[in-house]
């Protein structure tokens, strides 16, 4: 059973990938290419000493992913030049998010990390304005339909997705971090007003609100296909934090009460220690634990995260982890909207998804020309 | 079980329901499961004279093509494509079972290794030299490959270029040639002897069937082969055979235009692409006549191009 859980046991200690065998090597690679990983377990082989013939096998797999990252990091450093003047111009500061943040502060672990959006906040009252600029620029509206048009409006803390025109990046334009819909109500302006400005026109969010955000989202959102790579990412912010930000850890859990998002930044580093085995003082998670919920709940959210958590790749599952990872999903969406407009809402999308066309496959599969776009790792 | 010596029927089929069956081309490892008699049979026809798989530790890809549903190993009229475990499309009717695996097999290479330069062309080699042949589908590209194949050319590959991002090299990667509709009879008619898997019929693309590939002594040689010749073939109705010189400029767009990923690798990609239309003599070649269009590429100088 520990054997099938390699890759969280590789992310804390890399130096046991030089005793792996080949068929070890066979499941990681598959565990990391689901969670999206595969670029972060490339950075982990660096330097040190794996044998030839495994290096032969496993090098196209590292390899091939490291060149979607690097374009991928690539698409991020053009937009990067293009959006802030964009900003100026309307005098809001670009404040970036997530991997985009990461990139911009120049955290090692972004070198390997795969992005897919492009994500930032804006004062709600700006939204007209930054849409306004931004599609002057080519960035269009993705929304599907008046629905979703609605949807995002009314309940989400993000506008539909904006796709450049000719380039194709995509933006996730947030104007604060959770649904307005949910019971926590972080103010955003509290958010904004902490943010630092890391290069000419280009903000990040403060440390402690990066990793706050960041546990937010990943116990917050559904989609835990993906919480391991959250997690990590979570374990990479606390230890670079932890060295190069001084007063990290006596600021970050009196920065989540202030903030109403105990309970999350409490998940966030509870699992982290217990999967990841990320140092993290005890003063520090004592003081969390405040947050935590009560002792009856703790065995039970347990039960459910520590299934969910592990990698989507079914050698990861333990028993009753679909299970697990359905109710978090529920609970998910629970969180997020009353369930007087929730229940309306999955109904609507059952409905949609049952008489919606049929999944294309890519063009590729059909043996049509090549689309040489958004490649898969 | 005594040890296998080669891919023969009862070893592929009692592989694929088991563990998988483990296929070595060129440079890549599939493991593929099935329990659907059609998959074993056509793969018994068409890979029985594959190399055995060095290790059974490792695969680059793994693949399930079976019955959807809850009574999938019973009954069920449709079929899945799994990789690892995820379901990249929907179903297909059983019928298209085979030629739905084949292109599962395209699918891995399409959206995975980028450690080369992907190009949607057929490769073929003679004296050690290859031709890179890149073409949209309709262009003539399988149906001329297969002639040349039967005619003693060497198959590299019906459907990637591997190319090298360090060397205008290609990487063979040998593959049953996909053929369509009239297609087929005008190879089984060209050729009596060419191996078919099973057909799949009413295909998003019509009738579908594989021809055996690796029928040159050295179609397992997995050595990179220098590319010296850039075809862009072309079937036109009633056209006369036709081969015409292309600028290395327009040859160099119209490849890139049909790489898989030629702007995911960046620089290098640019780089890998110069590289390779320098080396090459770069030509447009027309066609309707399959026997003319074969003797035409027996006239070409694989010698010193």
């Amino acid at each position: 059973m520990k054997d099938s859980f390699l890759l969280a046991e590789v992310i804390q200690t890399p130096e046991r990938l030089s005793g792996l065998r080949l068929s070890d090597w066979n499941l990681l690679i598959r565990q990391a290419r689901y969670t999206g990983l595969l670029g972060k377990l490339y950075q982990l082989t660096l330097g040190l000493d794996i044998s030839s013939d495994i290096l032969e096998k496993i090098i196209p797999h590292l390899l091939s992913t490291q060149i979607i990252v690097n374009k991928q990091r690539d698409g991020l450093h053009c937009e990067l030049v293009k959006l802030p003047p964009i900003f100026e111009d309307i005098n809001i500061p670009l404040i970036l998010l997530k991997g985009g943040a990461y990139y911009a502060l120049g955290l090692p672990f972004s070198a390997s990390r795969m992005l897919s959006d492009i994500d930032l906040l804006v004062p709600k009252q700006a939204l007209p304005r930054v849409e306004a600029a931004l599609a002057v620029q080519g960035w269009q509206s993705q929304s599907k339909d008046a629905y979703d048009e609605h949807y995002y409006r009314e309940w989400m803390h993000e506008i539909p997705p904006l796709v450049h025109r000719k380039r194709k990046s995509v933006l996730d334009v947030h104007h604060t971090i959770l649904p307005p819909t949910t019971k926590y109500n972080p103010d955003p302006e509290k958010i904004m007003a902490a943010a630092r400005e890391v290069s000419p026109g280009i903000w990040t969010l403060c440390p402690e609100d990066l990793v706050i955000h960041s546990a937010t989202h990943l116990f917050h959102d559904g989609e835990l296909e993906h919480g391991l790579r959250d997690l990590v990412d979570i374990h990479e912010l606390l230890q670079y934090f932890a060295e190069n930000e001084a007063g990290f850890w006596a600021r970050l859990v009196p920065r989540a009460i202030e903030l109403d998002l105990l309970l999350p930044l409490y998940y966030g580093l509870h699992y982290a220690q217990a999967i990841l085995n990320t140092a993290i003082p005890e003063s520090v998670m004592q003081h969390v634990t405040q947050g935590a919920p009560n002792k009856m709940m703790r065995p039970l959210m347990d039960w459910l995260f520590l299934r969910a958590l592990r990698s989507a790749h079914s050698s990861c599952d333990l028993f009753g982890s679909g299970f697990a990872r359905w109710i978090l999903y529920v609970r998910s969406h629970y969180l997020r909207m009353p369930l007087t407009l929730l229940i309306p809402h999955l109904l609507r999308k059952a409905w949609k998804r049952r008489f919606k066309d049929k999944a294309e496959a890519p063009n590729e599969f059909l043996g049509g020309a090549p689309t040489d776009r958004e490649p898969l790792v | 079980m005594p040890p296998v010596t080669s891919l023969d029927a009862a070893y592929i089929k009692s592989s694929l329901s088991h563990a998988g069956l483990f296929l070595s081309v060129g440079p890549v490892v599939y493991q593929i499961k099935s329990n659907l008699p059609i998959v074993a049979e056509g793969l018994a026809k068409l890979y029985s004279d594959y190399p055995l798989p060095t290790t059974q530790e490792f695969s680059d890809h793994l693949i399930a093509i079976n019955r959807q549903g809850i009574l999938r190993n019973i009954v069920g009229s449709r079929v899945n494509f799994s990789y690892d475990h995820t379901h990249p499309f929907d179903g297909m009717t059983l019928g298209q079972a085979y030629a739905f695996l084949e292109w599962g097999m395209n699918w891995c290479i399409s959206v995975h290794h980028n450690e080369y330069l992907k190009i949607h062309a057929a490769v073929l080699a003679k004296n050690g030299k290859a031709i890179v042949m890149p073409g949209e589908p309709g262009a003539g590209k399988s149906t001329l490959s297969a002639a040349l194949m039967l005619k003693g050319w060497r198959l590299l590959s019906d459907e990637h270029a591997l190319i090298k991002l360090d060397e205008p090299k290609v990487v063979p990667l040998c593959r049953p040639v996909s053929l369509k509709n009239e297609s087929i009879e005008i190879i089984q008619s060209f050729d009596n002897s060419a191996v078919f898997g099973p057909a799949s019929l009413d295909t998003h693309k019509g009738r579908v069937a594989h021809l055996k590939a690796d029928i040159h002594p050295d179609s397992h040689d997995a050595n990179a082969i220098k590319v010296t010749r850039l075809i862009f073939p072309r079937f036109v109705p009633n056209a006369k055979t036709n081969l015409s010189p292309k600028t290395r400029a327009e040859s160099f767009m119209r490849a890139a235009e049909q790489s898989f990923n030629y702007s995911t690798l960046g620089q290098q990609g640019f780089f890998s692409m110069k590289g390779l239309v320098s080396a090459c003599e770069c030509s447009e070649f027309i066609y309707s006549d399959l026997d003319s269009a074969v003797a035409l590429f027996e006239q070409l100088d694989m010698v010193t191009a």
